[in-house]
Order: C-alpha cells, then sequence, then structure tokens
C-alpha cells in the first residue's frame, strides 16, 4: 500500500508507522501514556499480513530481554514504555548497547520519580543520553515534536540503530503521545527475508551455516585487556555518531538577540512564545535539538557568540541546560525554565521567564 | 596391537560430537555441566540440526556454553533467557531455540521469565541444571538447595523458617498447560546418561513439532561447591538431592 494521510494520536502513529516500516516485532507491557501502541498493534493485527509479531510479555524487564532475542537475530525489534517501565528497562538496553545489538525503544515520558504522575514530563532526558544502565554506552535518541515525527522517526531509528549497531530511543512524551494531529504515513515496505539479513547482517543468530562461525552475541568478556578493546570501539563509533548524526531545527534565529532551547513538546510551546515576544519586540528564535544524543553541540557553541542569552525551557528541573551549558562554555549566560511533575509550561510563562532571566 | 591399529576407523566405538570443539573447559573435574553439554552437542548432531539451532546462554557456570558447542549462541542478562528465546523463537519459527540455565538463573532471578514462556506454551526448550547451590559465584544459597544444606550465604545451613524452603519449580511448570514436558534426569551413571539424552533428544523434537514448551531438569553435582571429591557428590546426590527432586516425568504428553 502507498502513504496515506490521517488523523491521529502520536502512539498510534508509532504503532502504524512500525508495521509499515516492515518490523519484524514488538514486544510491550502497558502503562500510560503509551498504551494505544500496543493497542493499536493488536487491533490491526499485522501478523496476518505482514507476518510482525506483536507480544504482551509479562513486564518490563521481559519485554526489552524479548527485544534483545529479537535483535540478535538480526530483526527490527521493539518495544515501547513510559518512565517507570523504562527504568525497569534499562538492564536490557546496557546490555544491548555490550553486545552491539541494534533496537528500537520509545519512552512515551510521564511525571517522576517513582509512579509519579501519567501526566507528560521531559524528566527522563538525563537517564537516556547520560547512561541510564551500567556501563560507559550511549543510546541514539530522537526527540519528536509533532505527530508525524513520530511517525518518521521510527524508520529513522532503525536505520541508525544498524548503522551504528546500538539501541536506539524515541524520546517523547505524554503530550506528543496523546495528541491528535494529520500525518502522513510512509509506503508500506515488504519485511527482509532471512536471506536478505543473512546478507546485511552478518553478526546474526540465524543458525550456523557451513560457510561461516558460529555467531555469538554477548557483553561479556572476562580478560580486561580484551575489555578495554571493546570499550575502544563502542567510543570510537560514537565518535562517528556525534560526527555526523546531529539533527536539530532552527526557527526565526536569523536576527534573534535571544534563544529559546527546547526539545519536543518544550519546543512546540516554544513556538508559541516566538510569537507573543516578536509582539512585543523581543527578537527571540528557537534551537530545537532532534538528536538529544549526539547532541547539536556546535551550534549552540556558535550561536553563543551571536546571541545575548539563551533560556532552556524543558518539562523538568533543569536537565538539557547542563548540555547547552557545556556547549555554550560560558560566553552567554543559560537560564532553565521548566515546570515539574507533569505540569506542561504555557506560552507566557516562558515568556515571563525568559524576560525575568534573560532579557536584560 | 600398536597404536596405529588401535585408533584405525574401523576400531572406533566412541567419538567426540563434532560440534563440541577443542576449547579447554572452564566446567570443575566431576561437574554435571560437562556430560551435560556432550548431549546436547550430541543430539543436536544427530537430528542434524547444526544450521537451525540457536542455544541461548544463561548466567552461572553455564555463561560460556557458547565456547564449547559451534552452533550459534545469544548470551543473555541472568535469568532472561526464556525471553531472549520467546522472541527468537517467535520470529525464526522454523528453528530450533533451546535455553541452558541453572538453577539460580531458572528459579530465582528468572522465576518469572521461566513461568511466563512456559504458560505462553512457547515452542522451546529448556535444559535445567539443578545442582543446588550457585557454583560461578563460588558456593551460596540457590532456591534449590535443600534444607540444612551448607553453604557460603547458609553457613550453618539452610533454616527453612528464615531463608524459604527447596523450590519444586519443575513440579509448579509441569502445572502449566503450555508445557508438554517436564521431566526430572540425572547424569550419574551411565543408565541415567542415555535416559537423560533421549529426554533431551525429545525436548528437541518438541520445539521443532510446535508442541509447547520442554522443560528436562538435569538433578546435578556440583561438587566443588558442595565440597566433595567427584564420586562423593554422586552419592551425595542420590541420596539428599533424589528424595526432593525425585527422577522421572512429571509430564510428558
Amino acid at each position: 500500500m502507498s502513504e496515506e494521510t490521517v488523523l491521529m494520536k502520536g502512539n498510534e502513529a508509532i504503532a502504524h508507522a512500525a508495521i509499515r516500516y516492515g518490523v519484524d516485532g514488538y514486544f510491550g507491557y502497558p502503562i500510560t501514556p503509551q498504551s494505544e501502541i500496543i493497542e493499536t498493534l493488536m487491533e490491526a493485527a499485522p501478523w496476518k499480513t505482514t507476518g510482525m509479531v506483536v507480544l504482551q510479555a509479562e513486564s518490563e524487564v521481559a519485554a526489552i530481554n524479548m527485544v534483545y532475542g529479537g535483535a540478535a537475530c538480526g530483526k527490527y525489534a521493539m518495544t515501547s514504555s513510559s518512565s517507570p517501565g523504562i527504568s525497569l528497562k534499562q538492564e536490557g538496553i546496557s546490555y544491548m548497547a555490550g553486545a552491539e545489538l541494534p533496537a528500537l525503544i520509545v519512552n512515551v515520558q510521564r511525571g517522576g520519580p517513582g509512579l509519579g504522575t501519567i501526566q507528560p514530563s521531559q524528566a527522563d532526558y538525563f537517564q537516556t543520553v547520560k547512561g541510564g544502565g551500567h556501563g560507559d554506552y550511549k543510546l541514539i535518541t530522537l526527540a519528536p515534536s509533532s505527530v508525524q515525527e513520530m511517525a518518521d522517526f521510527v524508520g529513522l531509528a532503525f536505520e541508525l540503530a544498524f548503522k551504528y549497531r546500538n539501541p536506539a530511543m524515541i524520546l517523547t512524551d505524554g503530550v506528543i503521545g496523546q495528541m491528535m494531529e494529520k500525518v502522513k504515513l510512509p509506503a508500506w515496505r515488504p519485511r527482509r527475508t532471512e536471506q536478505e539479513i543473512r546478507e546485511q547482517c552478518p553478526w546474526a543468530t540465524l543458525g550456523k551455516t557451513a560457510d561461516r562461525k558460529q555467531n555469538i552475541i554477548t557483553s561479556l568478556e572476562l580478560d580486561s585487556a580484551v575489555m578495554e578493546k571493546n570499550n575502544e570501539r563502542f567510543q570510537a563509533k560514537y565518535r562517528v555518531a556525534e560526527a555526523t548524526e546531529v539533527r536539530y531545527e532552527e526557527v526565526k534565529c536569523d536576527d534573534a538577540d535571544y534563544l529559546l532551547v527546547a526539545f519536543g513538546s518544550a519546543a512546540r510551546i516554544c513556538q508559541k512564545t516566538i510569537d507573543l515576544a516578536r509582539n512585543e519586540g523581543i527578537k527571540v528564535g528557537l534551537v530545537r535539538p532532534i538528536t538529544l544524543w549526539p547532541f547539536p553541540t556546535e551550534v549552540l557553541h556558535a550561536y553563543g557568540g551571536k546571541v545575548k542569552g539563551m533560556l532552556t525551557v524543558e518539562l523538568n528541573a533543569g536537565q538539557m541546560v547542563e548540555d547547552v551549558r557545556l556547549a555554550v562554555n560560558g560566553q552567554i549566560e543559560v537560564a532553565h525554565y521548566g515546570r515539574l511533575g507533569g505540569i506542561v509550561p504555557t506560552p507566557e510563562g516562558v515568556l515571563a521567564s525568559l524576560k525575568e532571566k534573560v532579557v536584560h | 596391537m600398536d597404536k596405529n591399529q588401535i585408533i584405525s576407523p574401523e576400531n572406533l566405538v566412541y567419538a567426540k560430537p563434532e560440534l563440541m570443539n577443542d576449547n579447554h573447559m572452564h566446567y570443575c573435574p566431576g561437574c554435571s555441566h560437562g556430560v551435560v553439554h556432550k548431549l546436547v552437542a550430541e543430539v543436536i548432531q544427530e537430528m542434524g540440526l547444526q544450521e537451525k539451532t540457536i542455544g541461548i546462554a544463561p548466567v552461572g557456570c553455564a555463561v560460556f556454553a557458547y565456547n564449547y558447542i559451534d552452533i550459534d549462541w545469544q548470551e543473555a542478562a541472568h535469568g532472561r533467557a526464556p525471553a531472549l528465546a520467546t522472541a527468537t523463537k517467535r520470529l525464526l519459527p522454523d528453528k530450533m531455540v533451546f535455553t541452558y540455565q541453572g538453577d539460580g538463573d531458572l528459579a530465582a532471578i528468572g522465576t518469572a521469565e521461566t513461568i511466563h514462556a512456559a504458560n505462553r506454551g512457547e515452542n522451546i526448550a529448556i535444559i535445567f541444571i539443578n545442582n543446588g547451590i550457585y557454583g560461578m559465584t563460588g558456593g551460596q544459597m540457590a532456591p534449590t538447595t535443600l534444607k540444612d544444606m551448607k553453604t557460603s550465604t547458609s553457613p550453618e545451613g539452610r533454616n527453612t523458617q528464615t531463608m524459604g524452603n527447596p523450590l519444586k519449580i519443575l513440579d509448579l511448570l509441569a502445572l502449566l498447560d503450555g508445557v508438554c514436558l517436564a521431566t526430572r534426569v540425572s547424569v550419574h551413571t551411565t543408565a541415567a546418561v542415555k535416559k537423560a539424552k533421549r529426554m533431551i533428544r525429545l525436548a528437541f523434537e518438541n520445539s521443532m513439532a510446535g508442541k509447547g514448551t520442554s522443560i528436562v531438569e538435569v538433578v546435578s553435582t556440583c561438587n566443588a561447591g558442595w565440597k566433595m571429591t567427584p564420586a562423593a557428590a554422586n552419592d551425595w546426590m542420590v541420596e539428599n538431592m533424589f528424595p526432593v527432586y525425585p527422577i522421572g516425568d512429571l509430564k510428558n504428553i
């Protein structure tokens, strides 16, 4: 089937995009505010059309380890959850980073800590881009700010995950997951055949044939000297991604005196703030990091030499602001505005904070 | 008869399975793992499944199973092997997928994954080594440790009032509708080894036939952890383990 334009929730867009991209397996466990992803998949019943497996696991821990098993076979395997469930998945994410397995994890964030609330939040930024699980690893992180990007980033995440043999995350929140927008869904792609996977992923555990050595998917290496080499290989891979995969959007930055820096739902709110500020004669622009790792450090460093001040806007107590400050490296002041615990900031609230903290 | 006559092909009565490679095994002399590895390799070879088999290794002494049997392997996080096997078999339904797990891996940290994979009737085989102790980490108490048995974390013996009772997880698994085979074997005598091999083969056949989940529990020795000679460990197992974990089929349909 070809492209199709429909009105739907962000969570539903993820599910339909996965089927159309040719994903082989989804393994999940219900949690608000993302249960529409597995519900949409079960309703669509793709095992009858593409052959995609959809399985409700007994826990988030089991689900992420099913993803590990699927990814080890070179399959497109994915899971989704929300903040408390993503905490449970950290074991599997670390193991996949260590075993160099490509997969997609979707986090539709809600307010924490603990069981927290079911309302939107961006408080898992640190968990996502600074580690989350144990060990020195990085998680490719895409932050959609529209339902269209929810659909588009499914394919992009798999593309990057397989390019770098590393797990990738779509880090979104209850706003983008629950809101309805017009979205153009991609054309259907056939799932890859076993032969195609054998050619594209010579490392995959599909059964040892006579023409190759056994494939072993593991993160274990007891010889520290070899383990250091493995880590150096991972780090070299991360440096390549940092040099080539940074994605961001600039909105009205050309003549801006001040910059807002925000991702995902916060960036949508900031777009309105730009209009409010410009109506008052304050020239404000927005830099929206799309990849949270790798982070758009260079572009923010360059703006540090051009604008008078920056305000990061986040649905948390100040997390991405640390990376913005590292990028700006003291050239100008970088302030933070955030609402906590599931409260979504208003455009007016952002403007008031901008005037209070940055515009002097 | 000189050496060359002895090793001539027509005099061959026994050979190492081709799937067992020449890597030096890390298992302690007397440990049951070596025998069970050989049986797994023999069965895969005899069934002609080398190109169709994916093994899932545990955390514990058998973490390095992939170093000895020449097939494709995935190494799981502690206890999660049945989750990996679930996805692998669902995504590759024409393959033979088995896990190889110890008692700590399967019956403690991986209890949920084990029970739910079995309850779904995943078409996988589970080889379950029950030696009543954590071998790899140096002899700590396992969920299957016997009452009053001394380990490094139950130095005065397992007190069932405070430390729980030996977990007969195969009895639990046998109750589940998804399970087609739940059987206990051992490898301490020639006859026992032959029986164990037949049950491993049946488990692998069940996986290929899509009959549901098969669990072959191998009541085993850990003579290093038990601090016994291999011969004494076998005797101790017969005397003390078998009454709690009786050999035989709990379910075979």
